[in-house]
């Protein structure tokens, strides 16, 4: 029972921490990165959601941002970067392109990014505003503090829990 | 603007080659035998009247049910004298190919590999004739009018429900 108690309010807290602290990957391939530069830049300043800091590189990153459009060509190489991605890891789909095929019904353009990732907030929008992009972030925290990010729900699904016990273990001396 | 490109061709091609010139806007075309295709391209490279020295692009073009059913469409310009042209040469779809352009202007590669993957045309002699924008898995030529509008040839999906 107290270690049920203790992870129930540990997962809180790292929640909260995790969702304060997103490192950001963006996989920006088309038009709709000239607004997402808006994001960063002071106007809009997603520095005060604490998902600032652009990571080059998957590994060090736990926000994949799919900005523009996705080709089917381009399909293994958005699925494996997400699959370098350190777990959890959460997505989001910025523009209709990444989240549906947007305007494009042809042989090249896939119709939408989750097609080969899970996605966990859509921004629809011929480019988004960046406010809409700033809604989406805080959509997402809320969806963090709560445990619901795919990968989230698949951890937990797969290991019974989303938070290292390791530590919780050592304190209290007991398994599970 | 550049009739004495036509005039020139005209000139040197009494046999035949030349099936039909015109001009449209001010822009000289010319309809070639697809058998001369690479001897008219030398020739409008070479003749010092003409210097056509810059290959400005090669595409394909789709005019099904027409006979022949492709049309190459090459455009050429002289940096030197200012002249521009159109060169289009007809390829049935039974046997669709044409010679190629590559030792001629060495850029015609990439045009040419282009027009091999959207239209199926092949250039004899190319030295490196693959696909250059769809993947090697990819059937079929995407930009043929009887390409299915709806076709989709993924070459990776998630299970539904899956991470």
């Amino acid at each position: 029972m107290p270690v049920t108690f203790y992870s129930s309010k540990l997962a809180d807290a790292v929640n909260w921490a995790r969702k304060y602290s997103l490192f950001q990957y963006p996989f920006v391939t088309a038009c709709c990165g000239m607004e997402f530069m808006a994001l960063w830049a002071p106007k809009y300043d997603v520095a005060r959601f604490g998902a600032e800091f652009p990571r080059f590189s998957p590994r060090q990153s736990d926000l994949l941002i799919v900005v523009g459009t996705i080709t089917e060509r381009q399909a293994p190489v958005l699925r494996r970067i997400y699959d370098q991605m350190c777990e959890p890891k959460w997505v989001i789909a910025f523009g209709v392109c990444a989240s549906t095929g947007g305007f494009y019904q042809n042989y090249s353009v896939m119709p939408g990014a989750d097609q080969v990732i899970p996605v966990d907030v859509y921004v629809p929008g011929c480019p988004p505003r960046p406010e809409q992009a700033l809604d989406a972030l805080v959509l997402l925290q809320e969806r963090i503090q709560r445990g619901e990010g795919h990968s989230q729900v698949v951890l937990k699904q797969e290991k019974g829990f989303d938070v290292p016990l390791a530590a919780i273990r050592a304190k209290t001396g007991t398994g599970a | 603007m550049a009739k004495i490109v036509l005039d020139k061709l005209i000139e040197r091609f009494a046999g035949g080659e030349i099936l039909e010139t015109g001009s449209q806007h001010g822009n000289e075309w010319a309809r070639v035998v697809p058998s001369a295709w690479r001897q008219v391209a030398e020739f409008l490279r070479d003749e010092p009247a003409l210097h056509m020295n810059m290959f400005v692009d090669l595409t394909c073009v789709d005019r099904q049910p027409a006979e022949p059913r492709f049309d190459v469409v090459l455009h050429l310009y002289s940096i030197e004298k200012k002249y521009r042209v159109r060169l289009m040469a007809g390829v049935p779809e039974k046997q669709a190919s044409i010679a190629t352009l590559v030792p001629v202007w060495p850029g015609a590669n990439w045009f040419e590999r282009e027009a091999f993957d959207m239209y199926g045309v092949r250039f004899e002699g190319h030295p490196d004739l693959r696909r250059i924008l769809m993947y090697q898995e990819f059937q079929g030529h995407p930009l043929r009018k009887d390409y299915p509008k709806e076709k989709r040839q993924p070459l990776l999906r998630r299970l539904p429900g899956s991470v």
